[in-house]
């Protein structure tokens, strides 16, 4: 299929629209709140908030015999939030770290969820999909109307961002020092926790229970490596969010047998590799590069003022010097030749002779600048 | 009780013991979320193995997806110290990627060939003892209850062969470094026996439900003991506890058994939470409690401590000074000083208040620390 097809596709095909439509909102909006998360060291709060939300699922089908999207989230954010409003007060009370509570709560609601649903198929109505559909999500069944849902919860939800931005930013960074302000950290806490639990049931249906965590950690720790403000990280987060479920919609409605959760993930995936390599600042890419070029830089300095050294001693300018003395010189198994043939062409040292080396003036002048630099540290 | 039964009862036990042995160090050790990212990450591993063997319960599988749960936490250990990203988000970032890979390969390439996801993912005790373990044409029991039996006594050699070092490497991996026994080897062997837990039982509870009865037993011990060598053993009995009693649970609502186990390991967690002596909710408010009337007797001594044998004592060490001086209502001080009579902390003469021996050495006691 020819791009220009895809991309007719994406405006006329009402399946691949509504999944790329859903999947858009998806990555905006646990995108922005997965920023807040990975801030916090709460990044795997996703992955409970999506398992633990599987018991709401039921208990709010088993209740109202309905699989209306909006009744299943506000089961799942009911659960969800129960969840984590758990592990808040165990971690606050007992001395069971933040890990074991999520995980606790993250492995037992599932449990207890996977109890109500093999109930449910038990049931004589039961008209209960299969599991994988809370697992993996169903993309292929949203309805216009589900994106509709989706975007409004996600819509009042970063409202609610930019409302509390302040005190949100002073609780991802210094909450003690907000606390002495007067915030009341603690409600500030659940406010934001429930934020990203609808973040998080908004999703399930598009991408599953277990891949959840990847979009709420995903966009955020790519973002991360751009940028250090806190505004740009959430919006770059979101963006990455909404390509990556875009694309991997696409892509899976092109390739046969593609799930559309998995290929999501795999596309943010994507997208935190390079980030971790190729961006700017703390990318590994240019990390690294930037290491070549230090050493580098520190080896031509080295053998420059070696030389230098020599030259006082003979205390004659002109006097030339071998490659086998500096070699002696030099601790590493360095390229000599290579870097006086380096020196040379910046103008530094010039070549008399076979393999015999001076100073030239300006040489001489950056070999004492260097030298007094070192002194001056 | 038919032999079934007895069976699927005695496999969840094994299960449920040989996951509270690694447990205990995952908890203590702050990586509880690490099993987490190896039950899911194994899937592919199972994936792969099956793919090449096409037997579900081959061996081949069982070693390709205990590598597989070795290479996440390595992964994960070499995204954290590019420094880029945190511990958390390292485990985050890890274990979707390779259970999305897992799953798309199923979807793929298996789609004819029978690997249900939901049975890697969710288990089915009750089919377990149908898989028998036949040895020299004898029947001798299923097999899911010989694997996990030999990876519970595995686990147990390790826990009792190293228990030292275990400990040391647990509770302080500096001293644990600095005395030559390495922290990295402890860690790995521990993540290899946590893998090899979580590929075993897979098959009986599900990979998502290993996370449950690895975290949750050894956290109920932990608000429990504060010795290592009680809290494996709690933990063990903790987990065959949820494991039993979610059995008979299930039965009765005729729901999974992996799910009511999980289920019932968080009642018990519940349970200890609530109640456990010392640490537990009703001990925490029963303390806060005590330590306020305690708090007020102790004031109350020095304050007659500091007055008495002086002239002012007979104004200051009356009772109905005692509103002033302590900003009490009458109300709460006549209850401190009955408490403190109860207690023989002072004597009553007339409306002077005059302490005894034991109350003058609560009130040393207090100003000396």
């Amino acid at each position: 299929m020819g791009f220009f097809e895809l991309l007719t596709d994406m405006i006329t095909d009402y399946t691949l629209r509504t999944v790329a439509m859903g999947a858009a909102v998806l990555g905006i909006v646990s995108g922005a709140l997965g920023a807040f998360a990975v801030l916090r060291k709460q990044s795997l709060l996703g992955d409970a908030v999506s398992h633990a939300a599987l018991p709401g699922i039921a208990l709010a089908f088993i209740l109202t015999r309905s699989k209306a999207p909006i009744v299943l989230i506000l089961g799942a954010a009911v659960a969800g939030w129960i969840g984590t409003l758990i592990v808040m007060s165990v971690v606050k009370s007992t001395r069971i770290k933040y890990d074991s509570a999520l995980g606790m709560i993250l492995s037992v609601f599932f449990g207890f969820g996977l109890v109500l649903l093999t109930f449910i198929q038990k049931l004589p109505d039961a008209t209960q999909a299969g599991l994988d559909t809370f697992l993996f999500g169903q993309a292929s069944a949203l309805l216009q109307r589900d994106v509709v849902t989706m975007a409004i919860l996600g819509a009042i939800a970063l409202f609610a961002v930019t409302l509390f931005w302040k005190e949100f930013k002073i609780l991802c960074f210094d909450p003690s020092f907000g606390g002495s302000q007067g915030s009341p950290i603690w409600l500030l806490d659940i406010i934001l926790t429930t934020l990203l639990v609808i973040a998080i049931v908004i999703g399930l249906q598009t991408v599953g229970v277990v891949l959840m965590s990847a979009m709420v950690v995903a966009p955020a720790s790519a973002a991360r490596q751009w940028t250090d403000k806190l505004g740009w990280m959430i919006v770059l987060s979101a963006l990455f969010g909404a390509i990556a479920g875009v694309a991997g919609a696409v892509i899976s409605s092109t390739v046969p047998r593609l799930p559309t959760g998995p290929a999501i993930v795999l596309c943010i995936s994507a997208i935190v590799a390079i980030s971790l390599f190729m961006s700017p600042n703390r990318g590994l890419f240019f990390k690294w590069i930037r290491e070549r070029i230090r050493s580098r830089t520190l080896r031509l300095q080295g053998i420059l003022s070696d030389l230098y050294e020599l030259t006082e001693q003979h205390q004659d300018r002109e006097h030339p010097h071998s490659e086998a003395v500096l070699r002696t010189m030099t601790p590493s198994m360095a390229d000599i030749h290579g870097s006086l043939r380096e020196l040379s062409r910046q103008g530094l040292v010039s070549e008399i002779g076979d393999h015999e080396w001076v100073l030239t003036e300006k040489g001489y002048q950056e070999a004492k600048r260097n030298l007094s630099l070192r002194g001056a540290q | 009780m038919n032999i079934t039964q007895i069976e699927i009862q005695m496999i969840a036990v094994v299960v449920a013991a040989g996951c509270a042995i690694p447990g205990v160090f995952l908890v203590l050790r702050k990586m509880a979320l690490i099993s987490d990212a190896i039950s899911h990450a194994i899937l592919i591993g199972i994936v792969i193995g099956f793919f090449i063997v096409r037997d579900l319960s081959s061996p081949i599988l069982i070693i390709g997806a205990t590598i597989t749960g070795v290479i996440t936490v390595s992964l994960v250990e070499l995204l954290k110290k590019t420094g880029l990203v945190k511990e958390d988000a390292a485990i985050g970032l890890v274990f979707p990627v390779l259970f999305s890979a897992g799953v798309i390969l199923i979807s793929r390439y298996a789609g004819d060939i029978h690997l249900d996801i939901d049975s890697v993912l969710l288990g089915e005790l009750a089919f377990a003892p149908f898989n028998r373990m036949i040895v020299a044409g004898t029947d001798i029991g299923p097999k899911a209850f010989w694997v996990m039996s030999g990876i519970l006594i595995l686990n147990l050699v390790f826990v009792i062969v190293f228990f030292k070092e275990l400990k040391l490497a647990t509770f302080d991996s500096g001293l644990s470094l600095a005395l030559g026994f390495s922290p990295a080897f402890i860690h790995y062997t521990l993540m290899t026996l946590t893998s090899i837990t979580a590929v075993g039982a897979f098959d009986a509870v599900g990979s998502i439900l290993v996370v449950a009865l690895m975290i949750a037993p050894a956290s109920t011990a932990y608000l429990i003991t504060d010795r290592l060598s009680l809290m494996i053993f709690l933990s063990i009995l903790f987990g065959a506890a949820s494991a039993v009693s979610g059995y008979w649970i299930a039965h009765i609502l005729d729901a999974s058994i992996a799910g009511s186990m999980a289920t019932m390991a968080g009642m018990i967690f519940l349970l200890a939470y609530i109640l456990a002596p010392g640490r537990g909710l009703i001990a925490l408010i029963k303390r806060r409690f005590n330590q306020r009337w305690q708090f007020a007797r102790a004031m109350l001594a020095i304050h007659l401590y500091q007055h008495e044998d002086l002239p002012e004592a007979t104004y200051e060490n009356s009772f109905a000074h005692l509103e002033e001086h302590l900003r009490w209502n009458p109300n709460f001080a006549g209850k401190v000083v009955e408490q403190a009579q109860g207690r023989k902390l002072l004597k009553k003469e007339g409306d002077l208040l005059v302490l005894t021996g034991k109350g003058r050495d609560l009130a040393k006691e207090y100003i000396v620390k």
